[in-house]
């Protein structure tokens, strides 16, 4: 491998990012640093847009206002066989695992390396077996993926995300409903992946047990900001409102429990006028 | 009132829009082209699941179509004496309307409807997401391969429900009601022209091919990501196509046989 | 495996069609007329051609040898031009061949019907029919029989 432009450089950069589906806002003037070679988690509620962060850093959507760097090449400017040859280097694991239904376990693994290389089938066969290795899967790899479970789905998913070797790898909710046994094997998988690939590893996840403990750098995002960010411990003894809210759990708080909209008291007054 | 007409506004608005994005569509998997000849073997797996997969409902209607006509026609003509012009009634229908429009509309129905449930599938199942984050382009990998077995079946298609279907007519025809064999093709050939009906089939049968499976890439492409999104695009798939292959059947029946 | 066996399939698939098609070509339609150019030309001059269409047979004897090639209107002569396209192995027509245009049945395509005469000189691309007779037209031939009934 290559060594990064520069290496203590971050490995994202998102600056000012506003972006809108239709009238509702979901990021409004963001920025964060991601740095390199560590994990890093951003949190936040369901519907605080994190799946539309990692689309947007890999380039499938584009920002409204504002810019993301990834490497140091602004995401949204780049022709599309510059963007296609970013995100070769980008591993991405889907909240379903978006396995290929109509190819086997093995197939899938080898999906990206028979479209992007001209390896010949004996070096395929080795490396595919290895990424399958890696997660624990060789034995399953004629296996259809219907016949999978959401684990292992999601681990076929991992050695196809890493089956290119790339230098940055997105996780989306890797831990949403899944037994705590096999969530255990993900977070192990997701923490050696990092550390035997000397990889960048985002996380997207609203669990904050294993999120916390997994994580090298804590972002939180909230009513399209980041609310707050740090080290999982540092974030745990500042306890802003923010912090304490999402990390301890509770109903209600600056992150409201009701969706935004007239009082219920007007509602009902509303309502009796209309009658 | 004013209700009424601005419904129909905005419902003609949003046709517009759908017809404008699958025209874009359209056009970038045309773009996309080059790959079925750089990979020729995705375009044959898709004949394969498009074309081979439609033949068995494809020869069985055009057998009972070809029956049909035989005996229908039969029944007719013969009231004028004129039994042994039953080959070319058969024939003509056949290669001329029948061929074409039934199997693009079985086509529809068989094949369309399949390729757009798997399309929605895929997107709904984030295959297609996946696929760009992998660098790789769903317009090449898996659209336009689709989109080309489509184009190249149906033609086939039509040609194999005509042929089976004259062959219909000829066992119930000579068969069984008696039309004498030598006549049955004779006649036939003497009334049907390969320019002027058989390759004015196949050039319908062209039109259709690519119309359908435009119709059925595009639903699927567009589908609203969720089962009943799916579900509704598949529909849409055979209610579409049927209208738009009954209708370009029309226009281009009177382009090539009114002014001769 | 499998990849031999989706392979093979869309290999008779294509076959299938192709012979499909192949079958119209021979079988259904008249391919054959339509495409040989080893044809040679002579021109009829008909008062009336009644329904005759181009690509009605052109037979000898009953014997289909050719079509006809092109139907027009000739206004220095008053009279309709019909082209004849005769397949250049029936090259025997002698010169005063008659040339007649019959209806198959009562209703059914009309086509011409070629009467070789006894000239030695055979007819040639190009050459014109001598003796030509016109169909016969229902509605003449009943207004005729009436006069005729009339004048008995
Ligand atoms: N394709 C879309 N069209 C319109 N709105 C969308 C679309 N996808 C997501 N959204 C909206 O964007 C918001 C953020 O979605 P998402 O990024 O999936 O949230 P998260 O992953 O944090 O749960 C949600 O409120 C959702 O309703
Ligand atoms: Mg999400």
């Amino acid at each position: 491998m290559a060594e990064p432009p520069v290496a203590d450089s971050p490995h994202i950069v998102i600056e000012n990012l506003c972006f809108r589906r239709g009238r509702k806002v979901i990021f409004d003037d963001l920025s964060m640093r991601i740095p390199r070679g560590q994990v890093t988690t951003v949190m936040g509620p369901s519907g605080s847009g994190k799946t539309t962060l990692l689309r947007l850093i890999g380039g499938q959507l584009r920002p409204d206002n504002g810019r993301i760097w990834v490497d140091g090449q602004e995401v949204a400017r780049l022709s599309t066989r510059r963007l296609y040859a970013l995100r070769k280097r980008m591993g991405m694991l889907f909240q379903s695992g978006a396995l290929l239904t109509d190819l086997s376990v093995f197939e899938n693994v080898a999906f990206p390396l028979r479209e992007h290389t001209n390896l010949p089938e004996d070096v395929l066969q080795t490396l595919v077996l290895l990424k399958l290795e890696a997660v624990g899967l060789r034995a399953a790899r004629d296996l259809d993926p219907a016949s999978l479970s959401g684990g292992m789905a999601r681990r076929v998913a991992l050695a196809r995300a890493i089956a290119l070797d790339p230098d940055l790898i997105m996780y989306d909710e890797p831990f949403t409903g899944l037994d705590p046994i096999t969530m255990g094997q993900i977070v192990s998988l997701i923490r050696r992946t990092n550390q035997s690939l000397g990889l960048t590893s985002v996380l997207v996840s609203h669990d904050v047990a294993e999120a916390m403990a997994i994580s090298d750098q804590v972002v939180l995002i909230a009513g399209g900001q980041v609310v707050d960010a740090g080290a999982p411990d540092e974030l745990k003894a500042r306890a802003s409102d923010w912090s304490a809210q999402f990390l301890q759990g509770r109903p209600d708080g600056p992150v409201p429990f009701h969706y935004p909209g007239a009082s219920y008291r007007d509602d009902l007054l509303g309502q009796r006028r209309d009658d | 009132m004013i209700d009424a007409i601005t419904g129909l506004g905005r419902s003609a608005l949003n046709a517009l829009e759908v017809f404008g994005r699958a025209f874009v569509f359209l056009l970038r998997v045309l773009a996309s082209l080059d790959v079925v000849l750089r990979r020729f073997g995705l375009t044959l797996f898709q004949i394969y699941s498009v074309g081979v997969r439609s033949l068995l409902i494809i020869v069985v209607s055009g057998l009972f179509v070809g029956m049909v006509l035989g005996y229908q026609g039969y029944i007719t003509l013969v009231n004028f004496g004129a039994a042994e012009a039953l080959g070319g009634v058969v024939a003509l229908s056949l290669v001329r309307e029948l061929g074409p429009v039934v199997t693009a509309l079985l086509f529809a129905g068989r094949a369309g409807s399949a390729l757009t449930a798997e399309l929605g599938l895929m997107k709904t199942t984030e295959q297609l997401s996946a696929m760009e984050m992998m660098a790789v382009n769903p317009y090449r990998r898996i659209f336009a391969p689709r989109f080309v077995a489509g184009f190249l079946s149906m033609p086939l298609l039509a040609a194999i429900f005509s042929a089976v279907g004259v062959m219909g007519g000829y066992l119930v025809g000579v068969g069984l009601l008696g039309v004498d064999s030598g006549a049955y093709f004779s006649q036939m050939q003497a009334v049907t022209d390969w320019n002027e009906d058989v390759l004015s089939g196949v050039i319908k049968s062209i039109v259709f091919g690519f119309v359908v499976t435009w119709i059925a890439v595009f639903q699927g492409f567009n589908a609203q990501p969720t089962s009943e999104g799916i579900s509704r695009a598949t529909t849409q798939t055979v209610v579409v196509s049927s209208l738009a292959v009954l209708g370009l059947d029309f226009i281009l029946t009177g382009l090539m046989f009114g002014a001769g | 495996m499998k990849m031999r066996f989706f392979e093979l399939a869309v290999g008779v698939f294509v076959l299938l069609g192709i012979g499909a098609l192949f079958y119209l070509a021979v079988q259904v339609s008249n391919v054959t007329d339509y495409h040989d150019r080893d044809t040679y030309t002579v021109t009829g001059y008909f008062d009336n051609i009644g329904g005759l269409k181009t690509r009605a047979p052109v037979t000898v004897s009953g014997v289909r040898i050719g079509r006809v090639a092109e139907i027009r209107y000739d206004p220095d002569r008053f009279r309709a031009e019909v082209i004849l396209a005769i397949r250049a192995e029936h090259d025997y027509l002698p010169q005063d061949t008659q040339a007649a245009i019959h209806t198959a049945g009562l209703l059914g395509e009309q086509y011409i019907a070629l009467e070789p005469g006894g000239d030695f000189e055979t007819l040639r691309d190009g050459d014109e029919l001598m003796f030509t007779q016109s169909a016969v037209v229902l509605e003449n031939l009943i207004g005729r029989f009436l006069t005729n009934m009339g004048n008995d």
